[in-house]
Protein backbone atom coordinates (compact mmCIF):
# COMPACT_ATOMS: atom_id res chain seq x y z
CA UNK A 1 0.00 0.00 0.00
CA UNK A 2 2.92 2.11 0.84
CA UNK A 3 4.39 1.97 -2.56
CA UNK A 4 0.57 2.58 -4.22
CA UNK A 5 0.65 5.72 -2.54
CA UNK A 6 4.14 6.77 -3.61
CA UNK A 7 3.04 5.91 -7.24
CA UNK A 8 -0.12 8.42 -6.63
CA UNK A 9 2.09 10.90 -4.93
CA UNK A 10 4.52 10.59 -7.87
CA UNK A 11 1.96 10.28 -10.58
CA UNK A 12 -0.48 13.58 -9.19
CA UNK A 13 2.99 15.33 -9.06
CA UNK A 14 4.04 14.63 -12.88
CA UNK A 15 0.32 14.96 -14.06
CA UNK A 16 0.07 18.42 -12.29
CA UNK A 17 3.68 19.11 -14.27
CA UNK A 18 1.96 18.15 -17.69
CA UNK A 19 -0.55 20.37 -17.02
CA UNK A 20 1.50 23.43 -16.09
CA UNK A 21 3.91 22.35 -19.08
CA UNK A 22 0.35 22.56 -21.62
CA UNK A 23 -0.67 25.91 -20.20
CA UNK A 24 1.50 27.75 -22.28
CA UNK A 25 -0.14 26.76 -25.50
CA UNK A 26 -2.78 28.79 -23.98
CA UNK A 27 0.25 32.02 -22.96
CA UNK A 28 2.65 32.28 -20.84
CA UNK A 29 2.27 32.21 -17.39
CA UNK A 30 4.58 31.48 -13.94
CA UNK A 31 2.67 27.42 -14.10
CA UNK A 32 4.18 27.18 -17.17
CA UNK A 33 7.86 28.84 -15.61
CA UNK A 34 7.99 26.90 -12.25
CA UNK A 35 7.33 23.18 -14.37
CA UNK A 36 10.11 24.59 -17.34
CA UNK A 37 12.60 25.72 -14.87
CA UNK A 38 12.31 22.33 -12.69
CA UNK A 39 13.17 20.26 -16.01
CA UNK A 40 16.29 22.39 -16.78
CA UNK A 41 17.17 21.90 -13.08
CA UNK A 42 16.72 18.53 -12.49
CA UNK A 43 18.80 17.55 -16.01
CA UNK A 44 21.22 19.75 -14.98
CA UNK A 45 21.90 18.00 -11.95
CA UNK A 46 21.89 14.68 -13.01
CA UNK A 47 23.94 15.12 -15.53
CA UNK A 48 26.29 16.66 -13.41
CA UNK A 49 26.03 13.59 -10.35
CA UNK A 50 25.98 10.94 -13.58
CA UNK A 51 28.97 12.67 -15.17
CA UNK A 52 30.54 12.60 -11.41
CA UNK A 53 30.26 8.64 -11.00
CA UNK A 54 31.02 7.82 -14.55
CA UNK A 55 33.64 9.84 -15.94
CA UNK A 56 35.69 12.05 -13.32
CA UNK A 57 35.75 9.06 -10.24
CA UNK A 58 36.81 6.07 -13.01
CA UNK A 59 38.37 7.57 -15.24
CA UNK A 60 40.56 10.23 -12.62
CA UNK A 61 40.01 9.79 -8.86
CA UNK A 62 40.34 6.19 -9.29
CA UNK A 63 43.70 5.53 -11.44
CA UNK A 64 45.47 8.23 -9.32
CA UNK A 65 44.50 8.21 -6.08
CA UNK A 66 43.86 3.92 -5.90
CA UNK A 67 45.83 2.50 -8.30
CA UNK A 68 48.86 5.03 -8.36
CA UNK A 69 48.44 5.74 -12.29
CA UNK A 70 50.12 9.46 -11.72
CA UNK A 71 50.12 10.09 -15.66
CA UNK A 72 46.41 9.83 -15.59
CA UNK A 73 47.06 13.52 -14.32
CA UNK A 74 48.21 14.86 -17.52
CA UNK A 75 44.57 14.26 -19.05
CA UNK A 76 42.68 15.72 -15.79
CA UNK A 77 45.36 19.10 -16.23
CA UNK A 78 43.93 19.29 -19.89
CA UNK A 79 40.75 19.21 -18.71
CA UNK A 80 41.21 21.67 -15.93
CA UNK A 81 42.48 24.33 -17.73
CA UNK A 82 39.57 24.33 -20.03
CA UNK A 83 38.11 26.48 -17.49
CA UNK A 84 40.51 29.43 -17.88
CA UNK A 85 37.98 30.46 -20.82
CA UNK A 86 36.45 32.00 -18.17
CA UNK A 87 39.21 34.37 -17.30
CA UNK A 88 40.14 36.65 -19.92
CA UNK A 89 43.47 37.25 -18.90
CA UNK A 90 44.10 33.63 -19.02
CA UNK A 91 42.29 32.22 -21.64
CA UNK A 92 44.55 31.41 -24.01
CA UNK A 93 45.97 28.58 -21.80
CA UNK A 94 42.87 26.55 -22.60
CA UNK A 95 43.91 26.78 -26.40
CA UNK A 96 46.22 23.80 -25.36
CA UNK A 97 43.20 21.67 -24.63
CA UNK A 98 41.33 22.03 -27.35
CA UNK A 99 44.28 22.04 -30.08
CA UNK A 100 44.62 18.80 -28.38
CA UNK A 101 41.51 17.83 -28.86
CA UNK A 102 40.70 18.58 -31.93
CA UNK A 103 43.79 17.21 -33.46
CA UNK A 104 42.31 14.06 -31.94
CA UNK A 105 38.62 14.56 -33.16
CA UNK A 106 39.69 14.98 -36.40
CA UNK A 107 42.34 12.33 -36.61
CA UNK A 108 39.59 9.73 -36.16
CA UNK A 109 36.52 11.33 -37.49
CA UNK A 110 37.45 12.71 -40.65
CA UNK A 111 38.93 9.66 -42.42
CA UNK A 112 36.05 7.49 -41.24
CA UNK A 113 33.33 10.58 -41.93
CA UNK A 114 34.76 10.61 -45.49
CA UNK A 115 34.39 7.08 -45.86
CA UNK A 116 31.09 6.10 -44.29
CA UNK A 117 28.91 9.32 -45.02
CA UNK A 118 30.74 10.66 -48.13
CA UNK A 119 31.94 7.62 -50.59
CA UNK A 120 29.20 4.84 -49.25
CA UNK A 121 26.71 7.54 -49.67
CA UNK A 122 27.82 8.16 -53.47
CA UNK A 123 28.40 4.21 -54.39
CA UNK A 124 25.39 3.67 -52.96
CA UNK A 125 24.01 6.02 -55.60
CA UNK A 126 25.85 4.10 -58.75
CA UNK A 127 22.72 1.93 -59.30
CA UNK A 128 21.98 -0.67 -62.30
CA UNK A 129 19.12 1.22 -64.22
CA UNK A 130 16.56 -0.70 -66.28
CA UNK A 131 13.02 -1.34 -66.97
CA UNK A 132 12.48 -4.98 -65.84
CA UNK A 133 10.98 -3.87 -62.94
CA UNK A 134 10.02 -1.14 -60.97
CA UNK A 135 13.36 -1.43 -59.14
CA UNK A 136 15.10 -0.08 -61.73
CA UNK A 137 12.87 2.92 -62.29
CA UNK A 138 13.39 3.74 -59.18
CA UNK A 139 17.06 3.56 -59.08
CA UNK A 140 16.75 6.21 -61.92
CA UNK A 141 14.88 8.46 -59.87
CA UNK A 142 17.34 8.16 -57.06
CA UNK A 143 20.24 8.89 -60.12
CA UNK A 144 18.45 11.88 -61.35
CA UNK A 145 17.26 13.50 -58.21
CA UNK A 146 20.55 13.56 -56.77
CA UNK A 147 22.33 14.48 -59.69
CA UNK A 148 19.31 17.19 -59.76
CA UNK A 149 19.93 18.40 -56.22
CA UNK A 150 23.45 18.70 -56.69
CA UNK A 151 22.96 20.98 -59.80
CA UNK A 152 20.92 23.13 -57.66
CA UNK A 153 23.83 24.01 -55.19
CA UNK A 154 26.17 24.72 -57.87
CA UNK A 155 26.43 28.63 -58.16
CA UNK A 156 29.09 29.21 -60.53
CA UNK A 157 26.80 29.01 -63.66
CA UNK A 158 23.57 30.94 -63.43
CA UNK A 159 20.41 28.90 -64.16
CA UNK A 160 19.25 28.92 -67.09
CA UNK A 161 18.37 26.67 -69.56
CA UNK A 162 19.24 23.26 -69.66
CA UNK A 163 21.01 24.07 -66.23
CA UNK A 164 17.93 26.20 -64.88
CA UNK A 165 15.53 22.75 -65.29
CA UNK A 166 18.28 20.61 -63.74
CA UNK A 167 17.92 22.95 -60.82
CA UNK A 168 14.21 23.11 -60.94
CA UNK A 169 13.85 19.74 -61.07
CA UNK A 170 16.79 19.33 -57.87
CA UNK A 171 14.43 21.67 -55.67
CA UNK A 172 11.37 19.28 -56.49
CA UNK A 173 13.54 16.94 -54.84
CA UNK A 174 14.72 18.79 -52.20
CA UNK A 175 10.92 19.53 -51.85
CA UNK A 176 9.50 15.62 -51.55
CA UNK A 177 12.60 15.34 -48.95
CA UNK A 178 11.95 18.47 -46.44
CA UNK A 179 7.79 17.05 -47.20
CA UNK A 180 9.01 13.68 -45.84
CA UNK A 181 11.08 14.82 -42.93
CA UNK A 182 8.38 16.83 -42.20
CA UNK A 183 5.66 14.96 -42.40
CA UNK A 184 7.86 12.48 -40.15
CA UNK A 185 8.34 15.67 -37.12
CA UNK A 186 4.60 15.85 -37.22
CA UNK A 187 4.46 12.03 -36.40
CA UNK A 188 6.84 12.60 -33.72
CA UNK A 189 5.40 15.51 -32.33
CA UNK A 190 1.64 14.09 -31.99
CA UNK A 191 3.43 11.51 -30.69
CA UNK A 192 4.31 13.15 -27.33
CA UNK A 193 1.30 14.50 -26.34
CA UNK A 194 -0.47 10.94 -27.08
CA UNK A 195 1.47 9.82 -24.58
CA UNK A 196 0.94 12.61 -22.26
CA UNK A 197 -2.24 12.33 -23.34
CA UNK A 198 -2.60 8.35 -22.59
CA UNK A 199 -0.89 8.80 -18.85
CA UNK A 200 -3.15 11.41 -17.93
CA UNK A 201 -6.08 8.52 -18.77
CA UNK A 202 -3.94 6.24 -17.18
CA UNK A 203 -3.34 8.49 -14.13
CA UNK A 204 -7.26 9.50 -13.88
CA UNK A 205 -8.17 5.47 -14.27
CA UNK A 206 -5.79 5.18 -11.61
CA UNK A 207 -7.91 7.62 -8.92
CA UNK A 208 -11.15 8.02 -10.19
CA UNK A 209 -11.71 4.82 -11.92
CA UNK A 210 -13.46 3.13 -8.81
CA UNK A 211 -15.71 6.31 -8.49
CA UNK A 212 -16.42 5.95 -11.88
CA UNK B 1 -12.48 41.84 -42.93
CA UNK B 2 -14.11 38.51 -45.00
CA UNK B 3 -14.64 35.20 -44.24
CA UNK B 4 -11.28 34.13 -45.67
CA UNK B 5 -9.11 37.33 -44.18
CA UNK B 6 -10.46 36.17 -40.81
CA UNK B 7 -9.37 32.31 -41.42
CA UNK B 8 -6.26 33.65 -42.02
CA UNK B 9 -6.03 35.39 -38.84
CA UNK B 10 -7.38 32.98 -36.82
CA UNK B 11 -5.74 32.43 -33.25
CA UNK B 12 -3.72 29.47 -33.27
CA UNK B 13 -5.06 28.24 -29.73
CA UNK B 14 -8.28 27.15 -31.65
CA UNK B 15 -5.47 25.13 -33.51
CA UNK B 16 -4.11 23.57 -30.45
CA UNK B 17 -7.63 22.89 -29.09
CA UNK B 18 -9.08 21.15 -31.93
CA UNK B 19 -6.28 18.79 -31.83
CA UNK B 20 -6.09 18.20 -28.21
CA UNK B 21 -10.23 17.07 -28.89
CA UNK B 22 -8.89 14.71 -31.54
CA UNK B 23 -6.26 13.51 -29.52
CA UNK B 24 -9.06 12.89 -26.21
CA UNK B 25 -11.79 11.15 -28.43
CA UNK B 26 -9.97 7.66 -29.59
CA UNK B 27 -8.33 7.80 -25.77
CA UNK B 28 -12.00 7.96 -24.26
CA UNK B 29 -13.56 5.59 -27.48
CA UNK B 30 -10.56 3.49 -28.38
CA UNK B 31 -10.74 1.90 -32.01
CA UNK B 32 -8.13 -0.17 -33.96
CA UNK B 33 -6.38 0.85 -37.02
CA UNK B 34 -4.62 -1.73 -39.51
CA UNK B 35 -0.67 -0.86 -39.44
CA UNK B 36 1.07 -2.06 -42.29
CA UNK B 37 4.69 -3.73 -41.58
CA UNK B 38 7.79 -2.20 -44.00
CA UNK B 39 10.25 -4.14 -44.97
CA UNK B 40 12.83 -2.34 -42.75
CA UNK B 41 10.69 -3.02 -39.50
CA UNK B 42 10.56 -6.69 -40.64
CA UNK B 43 14.54 -6.91 -40.72
CA UNK B 44 14.88 -5.99 -37.17
CA UNK B 45 12.24 -8.36 -36.02
CA UNK B 46 13.71 -11.09 -37.94
CA UNK B 47 16.87 -10.37 -36.94
CA UNK B 48 16.13 -10.61 -33.04
CA UNK B 49 13.71 -13.45 -33.90
CA UNK B 50 16.82 -15.60 -36.03
CA UNK B 51 19.08 -15.23 -33.17
CA UNK B 52 19.99 -18.41 -31.46
CA UNK B 53 18.98 -19.31 -27.45
CA UNK B 54 22.06 -18.37 -25.80
CA UNK B 55 23.74 -16.09 -28.53
CA UNK B 56 24.02 -11.92 -27.22
CA UNK B 57 22.72 -9.34 -29.28
CA UNK B 58 23.91 -5.83 -28.23
CA UNK B 59 20.88 -3.42 -27.16
CA UNK B 60 21.91 -0.04 -26.72
CA UNK B 61 19.34 2.47 -25.48
CA UNK B 62 20.18 5.67 -26.12
CA UNK B 63 18.13 8.40 -25.42
CA UNK B 64 16.74 10.26 -22.79
CA UNK B 65 13.09 10.78 -20.74
CA UNK B 66 11.85 13.10 -23.55
CA UNK B 67 12.29 10.42 -26.65
CA UNK B 68 10.38 7.83 -23.93
CA UNK B 69 7.18 8.25 -26.31
CA UNK B 70 8.60 6.99 -29.19
CA UNK B 71 11.17 5.11 -28.20
CA UNK B 72 10.52 3.22 -25.17
CA UNK B 73 7.92 0.91 -26.81
CA UNK B 74 10.43 -0.30 -29.23
CA UNK B 75 12.87 -1.32 -26.56
CA UNK B 76 10.41 -2.94 -24.16
CA UNK B 77 9.65 -4.99 -27.25
CA UNK B 78 13.07 -6.13 -28.24
CA UNK B 79 13.87 -6.59 -24.87
CA UNK B 80 10.54 -8.64 -24.11
CA UNK B 81 10.68 -10.62 -27.73
CA UNK B 82 14.76 -11.64 -26.54
CA UNK B 83 14.18 -12.68 -23.10
CA UNK B 84 11.71 -14.89 -24.08
CA UNK B 85 13.95 -16.54 -26.61
CA UNK B 86 16.43 -17.17 -24.17
CA UNK B 87 18.94 -14.50 -26.00
CA UNK B 88 21.03 -12.61 -24.22
CA UNK B 89 21.35 -8.61 -23.58
CA UNK B 90 24.50 -6.21 -23.77
CA UNK B 91 22.78 -3.39 -22.72
CA UNK B 92 24.41 0.67 -23.07
CA UNK B 93 22.79 3.77 -22.17
CA UNK B 94 25.02 6.33 -24.06
CA UNK B 95 22.79 9.28 -23.81
CA UNK B 96 23.66 11.24 -20.56
CA UNK B 97 19.68 11.71 -18.54
CA UNK B 98 19.31 7.64 -20.23
CA UNK B 99 20.85 5.65 -17.61
CA UNK B 100 18.56 5.58 -14.94
CA UNK B 101 15.40 5.45 -17.01
CA UNK B 102 17.11 2.18 -18.97
CA UNK B 103 17.97 0.59 -15.31
CA UNK B 104 14.06 0.79 -14.48
CA UNK B 105 13.31 -0.60 -17.54
CA UNK B 106 15.85 -3.61 -17.44
CA UNK B 107 14.51 -4.52 -14.01
CA UNK B 108 10.78 -4.21 -14.80
CA UNK B 109 11.74 -6.64 -17.63
CA UNK B 110 14.12 -9.00 -16.52
CA UNK B 111 11.82 -9.75 -13.35
CA UNK B 112 9.26 -10.45 -16.02
CA UNK B 113 11.77 -13.30 -17.05
CA UNK B 114 12.95 -13.97 -14.15
CA UNK B 115 16.24 -13.13 -15.73
CA UNK B 116 19.65 -13.06 -14.38
CA UNK B 117 21.87 -10.18 -14.36
CA UNK B 118 24.96 -11.00 -15.27
CA UNK B 119 24.32 -14.99 -16.43
CA UNK B 120 21.23 -13.57 -19.17
CA UNK B 121 22.16 -9.89 -19.36
CA UNK B 122 24.56 -7.21 -18.42
CA UNK B 123 23.67 -3.49 -18.16
CA UNK B 124 26.89 -1.61 -18.60
CA UNK B 125 25.00 1.79 -18.30
CA UNK B 126 26.72 5.50 -19.32
CA UNK B 127 30.17 6.62 -19.97
CA UNK B 128 30.44 10.16 -21.70
CA UNK B 129 31.30 11.03 -25.53
CA UNK B 130 29.72 8.21 -26.90
CA UNK B 131 31.78 8.57 -29.91
CA UNK B 132 35.08 7.57 -28.19
CA UNK B 133 32.86 4.58 -26.31
CA UNK B 134 31.59 3.28 -29.17
CA UNK B 135 34.99 3.23 -30.75
CA UNK B 136 36.53 1.96 -27.54
CA UNK B 137 33.79 -1.05 -27.87
CA UNK B 138 35.39 -2.22 -30.70
CA UNK B 139 38.54 -2.91 -29.19
CA UNK B 140 36.96 -4.64 -25.83
CA UNK B 141 34.05 -3.93 -23.80
CA UNK B 142 36.43 -3.31 -20.79
CA UNK B 143 38.33 -0.39 -21.70
CA UNK B 144 34.87 2.25 -21.61
CA UNK B 145 33.30 -0.11 -18.69
CA UNK B 146 35.86 -1.60 -16.58
CA UNK B 147 32.93 -2.45 -14.47
CA UNK B 148 28.92 -2.61 -14.99
CA UNK B 149 26.62 -0.27 -14.10
CA UNK B 150 26.25 -1.74 -10.41
CA UNK B 151 29.97 -1.43 -9.93
CA UNK B 152 30.72 -5.47 -10.74
CA UNK B 153 33.60 -5.98 -12.95
CA UNK B 154 33.03 -7.47 -16.49
CA UNK B 155 35.72 -10.21 -15.69
CA UNK B 156 33.26 -11.79 -13.12
CA UNK B 157 30.59 -11.49 -14.74
CA UNK B 158 30.03 -14.95 -16.22
CA UNK B 159 28.22 -13.56 -19.27
CA UNK B 160 31.09 -11.88 -20.45
CA UNK B 161 33.34 -14.79 -20.07
CA UNK B 162 34.92 -14.62 -23.62
CA UNK B 163 33.28 -12.07 -24.50
CA UNK B 164 35.64 -9.17 -26.08
CA UNK B 165 34.30 -6.86 -28.56
CA UNK B 166 31.39 -6.05 -31.22
CA UNK B 167 32.66 -9.52 -33.30
CA UNK B 168 31.33 -11.70 -30.06
CA UNK B 169 27.55 -10.54 -30.39
CA UNK B 170 25.14 -11.00 -33.08
CA UNK B 171 24.55 -7.39 -34.15
CA UNK B 172 23.50 -3.83 -32.25
CA UNK B 173 20.26 -2.42 -32.05
CA UNK B 174 20.35 0.91 -31.12
CA UNK B 175 17.08 2.60 -29.85
CA UNK B 176 18.29 6.08 -30.08
CA UNK B 177 17.61 9.78 -30.09
CA UNK B 178 20.04 12.52 -31.17
CA UNK B 179 23.67 12.30 -32.85
CA UNK B 180 24.88 9.20 -31.47
CA UNK B 181 23.07 7.55 -33.92
CA UNK B 182 25.66 8.96 -36.41
CA UNK B 183 28.46 7.34 -34.25
CA UNK B 184 27.38 3.68 -34.31
CA UNK B 185 27.15 3.97 -38.27
CA UNK B 186 30.41 5.16 -38.40
CA UNK B 187 32.49 3.82 -35.70
CA UNK B 188 30.63 0.67 -35.23
CA UNK B 189 29.68 -0.15 -38.38
CA UNK B 190 32.39 2.04 -40.41
CA UNK B 191 35.34 1.30 -38.51
CA UNK B 192 34.20 -2.40 -37.21
CA UNK B 193 31.84 -3.86 -40.10
CA UNK B 194 29.37 -4.70 -36.97
CA UNK B 195 25.94 -5.61 -37.95
CA UNK B 196 23.67 -2.28 -36.91
CA UNK B 197 19.83 -1.71 -36.67
CA UNK B 198 18.23 1.57 -35.78
CA UNK B 199 15.30 2.72 -34.10
CA UNK B 200 14.70 5.78 -34.24
CA UNK B 201 12.50 8.88 -33.40
CA UNK B 202 10.11 10.54 -35.67
CA UNK B 203 12.11 13.69 -36.56
CA UNK B 204 15.24 11.43 -37.63
CA UNK B 205 13.56 8.64 -39.32
CA UNK B 206 13.96 10.29 -42.73
CA UNK B 207 17.70 11.26 -42.57
CA UNK B 208 18.64 7.37 -41.85
CA UNK B 209 16.75 6.02 -44.70
CA UNK B 210 19.87 6.48 -46.89
CA UNK B 211 21.98 4.42 -44.79
CA UNK B 212 19.04 1.81 -45.10
CA UNK B 213 20.13 1.93 -49.17
CA UNK B 214 23.66 1.94 -48.77
CA UNK B 215 23.52 -1.55 -46.40
CA UNK B 216 25.40 0.37 -43.39
CA UNK B 217 22.33 -0.37 -41.77
CA UNK B 218 20.36 -3.58 -41.54
CA UNK B 219 16.84 -2.30 -40.46
CA UNK B 220 14.93 0.98 -39.00
CA UNK B 221 12.00 1.69 -36.58
CA UNK B 222 11.02 4.98 -37.29
CA UNK B 223 9.33 6.44 -34.56
CA UNK B 224 5.86 5.40 -33.03
CA UNK B 225 4.41 3.69 -36.24
CA UNK B 226 8.06 1.86 -36.08
CA UNK B 227 7.15 0.92 -32.92
CA UNK B 228 3.57 -0.35 -33.42
CA UNK B 229 5.18 -2.22 -36.45
CA UNK B 230 7.31 -4.49 -33.75
CA UNK B 231 4.37 -4.61 -31.44
CA UNK B 232 2.22 -6.35 -34.20
CA UNK B 233 5.16 -8.54 -35.37
CA UNK B 234 6.37 -9.42 -31.84
CA UNK B 235 2.42 -9.95 -30.81
CA UNK B 236 2.70 -7.91 -28.34
CA UNK B 237 0.76 -4.92 -28.64
CA UNK B 238 0.55 -1.95 -26.03
CA UNK B 239 1.39 1.77 -25.94
CA UNK B 240 2.03 2.38 -29.80
CA UNK B 241 -0.56 0.27 -31.39
CA UNK B 242 -3.43 2.01 -28.81
CA UNK B 243 -1.23 5.20 -29.97
CA UNK B 244 -1.73 3.98 -33.55
CA UNK B 245 -5.49 5.14 -34.09
CA UNK B 246 -4.79 8.30 -32.19
CA UNK B 247 -2.19 9.38 -34.38
CA UNK B 248 -4.16 8.56 -37.21
CA UNK B 249 -7.17 10.82 -35.91
CA UNK B 250 -4.70 13.84 -35.04
CA UNK B 251 -3.04 13.54 -38.59
CA UNK B 252 -6.74 13.88 -40.38
CA UNK B 253 -7.20 17.01 -38.15
CA UNK B 254 -3.43 18.33 -39.40
CA UNK B 255 -4.07 17.87 -42.97
CA UNK B 256 -8.02 19.27 -42.38
CA UNK B 257 -5.68 22.76 -40.97
CA UNK B 258 -3.39 22.69 -43.68
CA UNK B 259 -6.16 21.74 -47.13
CA UNK B 260 -7.94 25.61 -44.96
CA UNK B 261 -5.00 27.29 -44.42
CA UNK B 262 -4.51 27.41 -47.67
CA UNK B 263 -7.66 27.87 -49.07
CA UNK B 264 -7.76 30.62 -46.83
CA UNK B 265 -4.74 31.90 -48.21
CA UNK B 266 -5.25 31.39 -52.03
CA UNK B 267 -8.71 33.16 -51.69
CA UNK B 268 -7.48 36.04 -49.23
CA UNK B 269 -5.10 36.43 -51.94
CA UNK B 270 -7.50 35.93 -55.13
CA UNK B 271 -9.90 38.90 -52.84
CA UNK B 272 -7.08 41.12 -52.86
CA UNK B 273 -6.35 41.17 -56.59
Amino acid sequence: MVTDLNTAIWNTLAAFLTFCIFSFLYKDNPFYKIAEHIVVGVSAGYFAVILYWNGLVPKLWNPVVKQGKWYYLIPGLLGLIMWTRFSKKYAWISRFSISFYMGIATGVAVPLYMQNFVIRQLSSTMLPVHFKNSVGFFNLLIIVGVLCALIYFFFSKEHKGAMGSAARVGIWTLMVGFGAGFGLTVMGRVSLLIDRVIFLKNYFTSIFGHIL
Amino acid sequence: MNFYERLMQLDRRWIYLGVAIAVTIPVLAPFKVPVYITPEAKAVYEFVENTKPGEIIFLAIDYDPNAMAELHPMARTIMRQSFSRGIRLIISALSQNGPGMAEQLISQISKEYNKKNGMDYVYLGYKPYPGITILAMGQNFRIPFPTDYYGTPLDSLPMMDGVRNYDDVKGIISIVAGNIAEYWINYANGRYKAKVFFGVTGVMTADYYPFLQSGQLLGLLGGLKGASEYERLAKQEGVATEGMSIQTVAHLVVIAFIVVGNIGFFMSKKKKR
